[in-house]
């Protein structure tokens, strides 16, 4: 058995439950500890539940949370061995899984791995692009909802919002490629009106894609947006209007400012989700609009190289917290603030 | 079945701050025993302490001779009734008030049988299958003591269960439950800030403030002959005089106050030097105007009288700007008393107390 | 016109516009769902036909994608709705101070990417396995229970909010009345706990089920060799089959739709229920105040 399995599991295990534990956990000050039972926590929920209560949620903290996660790295910097072999004298650490995405195989003709590199690279433009489309998309959605519509008209229209999106993501990506395709709605239509004699490959061109992308998050960035507009006064816009202020001022000087912890949250929401897309990626993607997140799937799928993905995903994982701490900074949020 | 309950140099403190400090007596079984005083006291701590809801820092609590630490709430032998009544909203009334039984095992139609006894007792007889929000005010309390009473607890704990109830209600309450207790026989621990409940209804009461008990002793002992200040100005309406003590022996003292010597019972055991409180009550006063001045007679101006249906009350300032009440009972004619005019206040010795000075409560 | 009223009318066109969008390809759905035609599509429309609705279930990997998914949403039902309670009783329970980390640390898996939960879940089980030495049939292998594992990640801290919102509105002292009352914390549990909870309870197991079952890019990795409803409609629509998928996606839209209008109703039965109690309430209190004014001070 590895060295690092033999010390590295009771260990981690042993410091994370006292850390879990200790602020639950209240010694009866001044009086003797006879039992389990005089443990303040173990007094209020009685043993059984007290039991229940930890297993249930030690058991999803460490074993589902933080221990995939603290594995998934340590994971990615192994070789890649067949079962019989992993244990052995072969299996020692590596930096190759991530020199890899960057240089590519020793011997390349190129110096960097631009294939894969590049794809990253474009992966994270195009999730920066979709969500700067949706959030352009939804802003005045949500604004009229939080701020024009009347009660039982914003209520109506936040039912609609959410209507189509009981739809499957798959059905939803699907329903795009019936829209976008060579022999689609949106070609038939422009070739009837004239506009066009061939079709247009919109696949091709990704612009099929980049809809879908936006169109699949909508109701992410409507709702932060609109639960923060919604909290601003609207005698502000009021005051504002009357001091003579054009209308995009108004918006920009009063209703952006105080609705940022919404648009933080929009943002790093919908950047996350587009930048981890599979299916819509895998439906609506043409040849050259190849995702990060198929290169991580070929790994574990055909290409048989779980080290080499989880190295990938590692990375994917990396990119989408710089983003998350980017955002915060910029626009000056907390983490609590974003997660609600 | 009915215990007693001892509370042995019982102490209880949240980290820096004590709650109750060093409470020592005996409630006898059977007894209506209140717990008076200001809201933050400790009375609250003691019921949770005797319920089982807190353990005592220091010191012991023992019902029916048996020390009750490290035992949980639901294996004591009492029952409490909350300030909120804390009614279960999704059973109906006779679930609630079979409750304790149904945990206990007893089966159905044994509880129902039970439920229904107690429902008469109540005086809802027939109202079983009502839903709790569908009840009033004063139905939901007795629903509660109902419930309590269904466990058949040794001891009954009551946190202040009427003050949420109006004037009419609350005053029909008192006796209500007074009866019930009567009728039950078991030993009742009441905590309130009313005193007037507590005179009314008790057997005994404990006095509290900020964690120490001032006085146990029935009403009139609490009323006629309260041992501290703060037992004199809580309970009921009193007049404090403070001043030094001139001349004492063990029946009477005296106080040099502002107004002049005043003579009272040395209730408190002072000597000549010390600084004491002289506190007679508004009803012991009286108008001395046409006699002259002399031992306890209080010069002062007539600010407000009061109609109180059965009594007025006349408040008078006197030097120095302290405030007097006296009171005088409606004999069905008004008063000769003339706003803004002197008068002249006078007591007898005998219906004053002499205290060392301390604290008195809050208006 | 005024300036005002050209741009209430452009804010009006740009919402018909912007809704027009978002049910698009519902309505492109719903009509290739029918079109006589081989290829899913809207245009040309070749004729009515029902025989898409019929194929769907003659599909037998579909039909297996379904079952399995029926079942994995059953599994995360049952794991993630304890644990989301649990997790939620406990967070009422941590001092003030940690709740913030333990509220970031439970909430994170929401926060990942789908794609890196699958990837964990599979390397972190498949590794345990290794180290036990399992059986290749055995349980950390196997796609159905890693995918439950899978998604139970991230689906408990759904059901864990849905329980903190409901616990808020809890009154702690009923508790303490049961146990004066001599019940066990069992008996709490079960007799007080839990009926109050009842509500909340439905909607964490329907939205722990629903969001099992149309959850793709975790499962996409967990699930190894065999398939769920999902995965198999992934795989259908890169090859670009048949309008039976159109089929299939109006069907899951009428269901929903119905259990949509179904818990309004129940919604608001319920509403009409407490207004009735309420008032029932008033005319007791009424009733009592009428009755002591008549009575005489004893």
């Amino acid at each position: 058995m590895n060295d690092f399995f033999g010390l590295f599991l009771p260990a981690f295990f042993a410091v994370l439950l006292a850390i879990l534990v200790a602020p639950v956990v209240q010694k009866h000050s001044g009086a003797v500890w006879r039992s389990i039972t005089g443990i303040k926590f173990v007094q209020r929920n009685g043993v059984v539940i007290s039991t229940y209560l930890l297993v249930a949620v030690i058991a999803w903290v460490v074993f589902m949370i933080i221990l995939p996660q603290a594995y998934m790295l340590d994971f990615s910097f192994r070789h890649n061995l067949p079962p019989g072999k992993i244990g052995g004298p072969e299996d020692v650490y590596t930096l190759k899984n991530y020199q890899y995405l960057i240089f590519g195989r020793p011997g390349d003709e190129e110096m960097f791995n631009w294939l894969h590199l590049g794809v990253f690279i474009r992966t994270i433009v195009a999730s920066i692009f979709v969500t700067l489309i949706n959030f352009v998309i939804c802003y005045p959605i949500a604004y009229y909802i939080a701020q024009v519509a009347k009660g039982g008209q914003a209520r109506a229209l936040i039912l609609f919002l959410i209507l189509p999106f009981w739809v499957n993501e798959i059905l939803r990506a699907f329903a795009f490629r019936i829209l976008f395709g060579t022999s689609g709605v949106i070609n038939a239509f422009l070739q009837t009106m004239g506009i066009i004699d061939q079709p247009i490959d919109f696949i091709r061109a990704d612009v099929a894609l980049y809809a879908g992308l936006s169109y699949a998050y909508i109701l992410l960035m409507v709702f932060p947006l609109y639960n923060a507009i919604e909290s601003l006064d609207h005698n502000q816009v009021e005051a504002a209007r009357d001091l003579g202020s054009p209308w995009w001022r108004i918006h920009w000087r009063v209703v952006i400012p105080h609705a940022k912890p919404g648009i933080a949250s929009g943002c790093t929401l919908v950047f996350m989700l587009a930048a981890g897309a599979l299916a819509a990626p895998q439906i609506l993607g043409g040849p050259s609009s190849f995702w990060f997140t198929q290169i991580i799937y070929r790994w574990f799928n055909t290409g048989g190289n779980w080290p080499q993905g989880a190295a990938y995903a590692i990375v994917l994982l990396l990119a989408c917290l710089i983003f998350v701490l980017t955002v915060m900074r910029v626009f000056k949020v907390s983490l609590g603030e974003i997660a609600k | 079945m009915s215990a007693d309950v001892e509370l042995d140099h019982v102490t209880i403190r949240f980290g820096d701050f004590t709650a109750v400090d060093d409470a020592n007596l005996r409630i006898k079984e059977g007894e209506f025993f209140s717990f008076l005083g200001p809201s933050g006291c400790g009375k609250t701590t003691i019921l949770r302490a005797v319920s089982g809801f807190l353990e005592p820092t220091e010191g012991e609590v023992r019902i029916g001779g048996q020390n009750m630490r490290g035992i949980g709430p639901n294996k004591r032998p009492t029952a409490l009734i909350f300030q909120n009544l804390a009614l279960f909203p999704l059973m109906t009334v006779a679930e609630n008030i079979a409750f304790g039984l149904e945990v206990r095992g007893v089966d159905k139609y044994e509880r129902r049988k039970r439920a229904d006894q107690l429902l008469e007792l109540i005086a809802l007889e027939g109202q079983g299958d009502k839903k709790v929000g569908e009840l009033s005010g004063g139905q939901k309390q007795r629903v509660a003591i109902a419930r309590a009473l269904a466990v058949e607890p040794e001891v009954l704990l009551l946190d202040e269960p009427l003050s949420a109830l109006d004037l009419k209600l609350r005053q029909h309450m008192r006796t209500e439950l007074r009866a019930i207790q009567q009728r039950v026989g078991i030993t009742f621990i009441y905590i309130t800030h009313d005193q007037g409940e507590a005179l009314t209804m008790s057997d005994r009461i404990a006095v509290m403030s900020q964690g120490v008990i001032q006085q146990v002793g029935d009403g009139a002992a609490v009323y006629e002959n309260s041992q501290t200040a703060f037992v004199a100005s809580f309970v009921g309406e009193n007049n404090p005089f403070v001043g030094r003590v001139s001349a004492a022996d063990k029946d009477y003292a005296v106080v040099e106050s502002h107004f002049g010597p005043l003579r009272g019972r040395n209730v408190g055991g002072l000597s000549a030097g010390d600084q004491a409180m002289l506190f007679v009550r508004p009803e012991s006063l009286s108008f001395a105007n046409g006699e002259a001045a002399g031992e306890n007679v209080i010069q002062s101006t007539v600010l407000n009288s009061e109609f109180e249906g059965s009594f007025f009350s006349v408040f008078l300032r006197g030097e120095g700007d302290k405030d007097i009440v006296m009171s005088m009972t409606n004999s069905g004619r008004l008063p000769e008393v003339e706003v803004g005019g002197t008068s002249r206040l006078a007591f007898s010795p005998d219906r004053a107390l002499v205290l060392p000075k301390g604290e008195v409560a809050d208006e | 016109m005024s300036s005002r009223q050209i741009q209430n009318l452009m804010i009006f066109f740009y919402i018909i516009l912007f809704f027009l969008y978002l049910f698009a390809p519902l309505f492109m759905m719903g009509v290739a769902a029918f079109n006589d035609v081989e290829f899913p599509q809207v245009v040309p429309w070749e004729g009515f036909t029902w025989r898409w609705f019929p194929q769907l279930f003659n599909d037998a990997l579909m039909v297996e994608g379904i079952i399995n998914s029926f079942w994995i949403g059953l599994g995360v039902v049952a794991l993630s709705v304890p644990i989301g309670l649990a997790a939620a009783i406990m967070m009422t329970q941590v001092y003030e101070r940690f709740q913030t980390i333990y509220y970031t640390v439970v909430v994170s898996p929401v926060l990942m990417p789908g794609v890196i939960l699958g990837i964990s879940t599979l390397v972190f089980w498949d590794r345990l396995g290794t180290l036990v030495d399992a059986d290749y049939e055995s349980l950390y292998y196997s796609g159905m229970f890693l995918t439950i594992v899978g998604q139970s990640t991230f689906i408990s801290a759904y059901t864990m909010l849905i329980f903190l919102a409901r616990l808020q509105r809890f009154d702690r002292t009923q508790e303490e009345a049961a146990l004066d009352l001599g019940a066990t914390h069992v008996q709490v549990f079960w007799k007080i706990l839990m009926p109050f909870l009842r509500p909340a309870i439905f909607s964490a197991m329907g939205l722990a089920f629903l969001t099992s079952f149309e959850n793709y890019n975790t499962t996409v990795f967990t699930i190894q060799a065999d398939s769920t409803l999902t995965t198999v409609l992934a795989g259908k629509v890169r090859m670009g089959t048949q309008p039976d998928l159109a089929a299939l996606a109006v069907l899951i839209i009428g269901i929903t739709l119905i259990g949509a209008i179904a818990i309004e109703v129940a919604k608001r039965r319920e509403l009409a229920k407490e207004a009735v109690a309420r008032e029932e309430a008033k005319r007791a209190e009424h009733a009592a105040d009428m009755s002591l004014a008549k009575a005489p001070a004893q």
